[in-house]
């Protein structure tokens, strides 16, 4: 994955809360068999709305979105971060997400951003004008009008984000351990690989 | 530098004395590396993978260049999109799915399993069936092993003695690439069902009996053990009933401590341990067991004598009642969501408060899925139908066996004829009507009585309506029409 460390651009000032996954992409979508070229799916039934912020062309292409309270509950479906990421977006900010979503996401290489509900309409505010700018590293909000908004991350997902790490990568890398764990347990339970059929 | 400080630790456990549940056991043996944030690095012994939630699973792994790590060790058969009507014509060729979609899926697997490795069932081999069905009857399925697939139940394999649960599409990427998970263990939960199953009464009806005590979130975080006399007088097949539901029941996975019934089950399948093996394999499933002592961090307990056949009358599964009983009062609930829930389910259900359940009319009827579409289940279904035919107000019966094994172990034992001569479809196997994405639907405003699992709503079709009953339920159903209490059909023998 890329490495995440600054990102920086417009935001879509979408705000909207208790957006489920099926809000964000329907399931008519789970049999797809992609991960790319969800975008085009991604929140289809708001679209409806000729006033959507996803088809202003202002925001095309925005790195950020900028979503209300318990974004992404619902279904498990990985196809509602796929949807995202094939939009180009990068970090969502809001003041609550579910948490699978979140999980979902950061395994994607997407940032969740939790910031106070007060902050997050100050950021709705800027982006219908401005840019709007993430340091990881820092773990800071701002914008060009001296707004200053820390966030707490969890280090592991962090370090990942920072370093396009994903987790299959991290554990490959634990690739010895995981080869003497499985010589020690072929030799006491032989029986481990099936029987070729 | 390493993120993490990891410590090794051996297979088979810590070497720590004190008294164990067999979830510990089976964790302990499983575990490569602790790290210190509390989460740990969890060798996968099986892995089984269908259509619907693998193939952006192997797209990851081609985009990253990365092979599968033990291609053995999965197994892949389609089963969600696959139609159940003939799959071969007269000459034995292929019949092309009709839904551009469900073909597209089924032929991504169908080239990712030779591309990866993968030893792959396909669609028209005789041993196609439901995964959860597939994996114990192939012998793919042992007690003391971890078992994922990208699909929650999963749970099923802990009938045989094996920590089973259903993992994402990243997940299914991770194992395919490390045979290995990142996890934090779960909470244990001991459900403890004492006593004899009364006449009529199945391990579906349990299953339901639990979830309808405990709740869809009641094993939240745990992982479950069911214990007791009512289970060690169960056959296999009914304990996969039982397990597939845990996932209903809030917990991920369900387990039973292997015994001799797992043993004479497990033995001769084709991929099961054979010869020095056997005796081998069986020496070590004896010792998982909870110790003496050991503590749960829940116990439920449940008098298998006061289970009756059992309905639900809502869109969740804890939405259960006895046959005998009527449509709740959503006002009888004393939680404030719960009223509002069961007052939309009622709405959904086209059911009034106070309604007898016996006297809710059924169209349709399904048995089939992962919860009840093995030999026993269509046994008993069959006994009910047999010279018996399907009410005038039924529109569509199906029995949808859960493999191709089963389909023809039941045409060798003659239930197909009494199937049909009462007035059902005898179909191929596969998921069919228990999620619909396939063409086998329950229409909207039309009511089912399923032996699946999930009767949420829409789950059987869009407005479909779904009453989750045993094997012999839903045939005493299709012989009246109605949600109908089986031992007033069944015979005593
Ligand atoms: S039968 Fe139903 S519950 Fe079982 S795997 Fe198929 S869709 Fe899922």
């Amino acid at each position: 994955m890329e490495p995440v460390t600054q990102i920086d651009g417009r935001a879509y000032p979408f705000g909207v809360k208790n957006v489920d996954t099926d809000m964000i992409i329907a399931a008519e979508w789970l049999k797809t068999i992609s991960r790319v070229g969800l975008g085009k799916g991604a929140f289809a039934a708001l679209r409806a709305d000729p006033a959507n912020v996803f088809d202003d062309p202002a925001y095309a292409g925005s790195p950020i979105l900028i979503a209300g309270d318990n974004f992404g509950c619902g279904s498990s479906r990985e196809h509602a971060a796929w949807a995202l990421a094939d939009m180009g977006v990068k970090a969502v900010i809001a003041p609550s997400f579910s948490d699978i979503f979140s999980g979902n996401a950061f395994k994607n290489g997407i940032l969740t951003v939790v910031l106070p509900q007060e902050q997050v309409y100050r950021l709705m505010e800027v982006a219908r004008t401005d840019t709007i700018h993430i340091d990881l590293a820092e773990q800071m909000v701002t914008t060009p009008f001296q707004d200053r908004m820390p966030f707490d991350i969890d280090p592991f997902r962090k370090q990942c984000l920072m370093g396009g790490l994903d987790e299959v990568g991290l554990t490959m890398a634990r690739g010895e351990a995981i080869s003497g764990y499985e010589m020690r347990r072929m030799q006491a339970e032989p029986w481990l690989v099936p029987v070729a059929a | 530098m390493a993120l993490f400080n990891y410590r090794n630790v051996g297979a088979r456990g810590t070497g720590m004395t004190e008294a164990r549940t067999l979830y510990d056991k089976i964790w302990d043996a499983h575990v490569v590396e602790q790290r210190d944030d509390g989460t740990a690095l969890i060798y996968i012994d099986r892995h089984l993978v269908h259509e619907v939630t693998s193939p952006q699973a192997f797209e990851g792994l081609r985009l990253a260049g990365r092979p599968v790590r033990r291609p053995e060790l999965t197994l892949a058969v389609p089963d969600h999109n696959v139609p159940t009507t003939a799959r071969v014509d007269a000459d034995g060729k292929r019949i092309p799915i009709a839904d551009p979609e469900s073909a597209q899926q089924l032929a991504a697997l169908e080239r990712n399993a030779p591309e990866f490795g993968i030893r792959y069932i396909d669609a028209t081999a005789p041993e196609q069936g439901i995964v959860h069905v597939v994996g114990p009857e192939q012998g793919f399925t042992l007690p003391g092993l971890t078992l994922v697939c990208g699909d929650s139940h999963t749970a099923a394999h802990g009938a045989l003695g094996a920590l089973a649960f259903g993992i994402g599409t990243s997940e299914v990427e991770h194992v395919l690439a490390t045979q290995t998970l990142l996890l934090k263990k779960s909470k244990s939960m001991e459900v403890r069902v004492e006593g004899d199953l009364g006449f009529g009464v199945s391990a579906k009806d349990v299953i339901l009996a639990i979830i309808g005590r405990i709740g869809t979130a009641g094993g939240t975080g745990h992982v479950i053990e069911y214990r007791g006399t009512t289970f060690d007088a169960m056959s296999v097949e009914g304990r996969l009933t039982v397990s597939n539901m845990s996932i209903e029941a809030g917990a991920r996975a369900g387990v039973f401590a292997p015994d001799e019934a797992t043993f004479a089950y497990i033995k001769g399948r084709p991929m099961a341990p054979q010869g020095a093996d056997w005796d081998k394999a069986v020496a070590y499933w004896k010792t998982l067991r909870t110790d003496d002592g050991a503590r749960f961090d829940r116990t439920v307990h449940l008098d298998a004598t006061q289970i009756a056949p059992n309905v639900t009358w809502g869109t969740s599964p804890e939405d259960v009642v006895p046959i005998t009983g009527s449509v709740p009062d959503p006002d009888s609930f004393e939680d404030a969501s719960k009223r509002a829930a069961a007052r939309t389910a009622l709405d959904y259900m086209g059911l009034s408060s106070g309604q007898r359940m016996q006297d809710v009319g059924v169209q349709h009827i399904f048995i089939g899925s992962c919860t009840n579409s093995r030999i026993e289940d269509l046994r008993a279904a069959a006994a009910i139908l047999r010279g018996r035919h399907i009410a005038g107000g039924i529109k569509q019966a199906l029995v949808v066996p859960g493999s191709g094994l089963v389909k023809r172990q039941a045409e060798a034992e003659g239930l197909d004829r009494i199937f049909v001569e009462a007035g059902f479809e005898w179909r191929e196997p596969g998921c069919s009507a228990c999620l619909g994405m396939n063409p086998d639907k329950v229409p909207a405003g039309e009511s089912c009585a399923s032996t699946s699992n999930r009767n949420f709503m829409g789950r059987q079709g869009p407005g479909a309506r779904t009453h989750l009953v045993s094997p012999a339920m839903a045939a005493a159903a299709a012989v009246t029409g109605r949600l109908t209490d089986v031992r007033e059909l069944a015979t005593r023998d």
